[in-house]
């Protein structure tokens, strides 16, 4: 069965890949690509960790057809430290013990990113919207509102 | 191993459409399916027709493309009374990806939308021109082949549409059951209500019941209260792992006070 050729920018460099009929960005991402920062959880759409930016907003990876993908901006976790420095949501999370077992993390901080990007100061109720499609089965939320705020203030002044 | 075929119009994917082929929307549907390896299909077709997000108004009709995602209704000034339902359903990712279209098909405990178009009397209209009432579609949704083009809804007067969605998981859940009604006001009283019921049958219902009861009612304590007693007249509400059938008879009336003594939209 033929290939599909399909090339998109991945955090800022071009990537080109063939992908097979019916697969899902999620699995080209990390089988083809080798981005293994988005997670497969559930598989249909009811856990969020395998949610990546396309053209800045969140979609789940897992239920994209990976050809969508073709000539789109894909934003994934992997892409938010810049070389050796975290971004402030990366660094929150660690401070405010935002990360247990850590696997709806790269899901929770995108979604994260995405309301940080359109909206720099935002409130309690709309971090608690932004991340009302990921799950969290360790930290009880709290924590990770809590990062999401910290973030947002750290980061005024000095947008990305 | 599936193919995708990719078609520039939705008149073109429709006459494509075949045996083992399944139409994709926004994906919330059939890539699960794909994800989990349902071999009933090893075909998708899609289309790029670009009118298929398109959501305009004639007179007082809002016609809503197949394609428009519950973030377009959501974010649209045309569609504005539906927002807050369009809003009720998933998260971010998911209003970016779900459709309308989709959500017609969406079985339980999903299709929230569907619930709403059915209280307002929405119809849709087939790529191949043919036009159908959602109540009529919902009979029959397990048989329909055609490709749904839009939805078409008339604007209910302002107060005069109201939804609840039941979810035990705050702020996002899926529903225990969903309440949509539409309630012309007449000099005080109920005349024509519709009022429908999600997750409380196999496919989304009309009280025809309560809509009875409530003709010529005023919307407080004592005029609903014929109503709530038929709450469930009809309905057939399922065991599942959110509820079991008994649970949403007990608590369907309760809802429906709350939805009916509420201010609606």
């Amino acid at each position: 069965m033929a290939k599909t050729p399909v090339s998109f920018q991945l955090n800022g460099s071009e990537v080109a890949i063939f992908v097979d009929g019916g697969q899902n960005l999620l699995d080209a991402l990390r089988r083809t690509v080798g981005d293994l920062s988005p997670k497969f959880g559930c598989g249909q759409g009811t856990c969020g960790t395998c949610t990546v930016l396309i053209d800045g907003e969140p979609f789940l990876s897992c239920l994209t057809l990976a050809e969508l993908a073709a000539d789109r901006d894909i934003q994934t976790a992997g892409g938010l430290a810049t070389g050796p420095n975290l971004h402030p949501l990366q660094t929150c999370f660690m401070e405010n013990f935002a990360a247990q077992c850590g696997y709806c993390t790269p899901g929770m901080l995108m979604a994260a990113k995405a309301l940080l990007d359109r909206t720099p100061n935002p409130s309690r109720e709309e971090v608690i919207e932004a991340i009302s499609g990921n799950l969290c089965r360790c930290t009880g939320y709290e924590p990770i509102i809590e990062a999401v705020l910290e973030a947002a203030k750290s980061m005024q002044g000095r947008r990305p | 191993m599936l193919t995708v075929e990719t078609f520039d119009s939705l008149s073109e994917a429709d006459r494509s459409m075949r045996e083992r082929t399944r139409y994709l929307g926004g994906g919330t549907l059939v890539m699960r399916e794909v994800n989990y390896g349902d071999s009933s299909f090893d075909r998708i077709v899609r289309s790029r027709d670009p009118g298929l997000r398109r959501i305009g108004q004639a007179d007082n009709v809002i016609e809503i493309g197949a394609g428009a995602t519950m973030a377009d209704i959501v974010n649209s000034q045309t569609s504005e009374f539906l927002g807050p339902v369009a809003q009720s359903v998933g998260g971010p990712a998911v209003r970016n990806m779900a459709t309308i279209g989709g959500n017609l098909f969406a079985p339980n405990p999903y299709g929230d939308l569907t619930v709403a178009l059915l209280a307002l009397g929405a119809s849709i209209r087939f790529a191949d021109g043919t036009t159908m009432e959602v109540e009529q579609f919902l009979t029959r949704r397990s048989l329909v082949r055609g490709l749904v083009a839009s939805v078409k809804v008339s604007r209910p007067e302002t107060g005069e549409f109201r939804f609840s969605k039941v979810s035990r998981v705050k702020p996002k859940g899926v529903s225990v059951m969903s309440i949509a009604a539409r309630l012309p006001m007449r000099s005080g009283r109920v005349h024509g209500a519709r009022v429908a019921f999600g997750s409380m049958g196999p496919v989304p219902l009309r009280a025809k019941g309560v809509e009875s009861a409530l003709e010529g009612a005023t919307l407080d304590e004592p005029g609903i209260s014929s109503a709530l007693r038929v709450a469930t007249d009809g309905l057939d509400p399922a065991d599942d792992a959110l509820a079991s059938a008994w649970y949403r008879r007990e608590v369907a009336r309760v809802h429906l006070k709350r939805l009916l003594l509420g201010s609606g939209r």
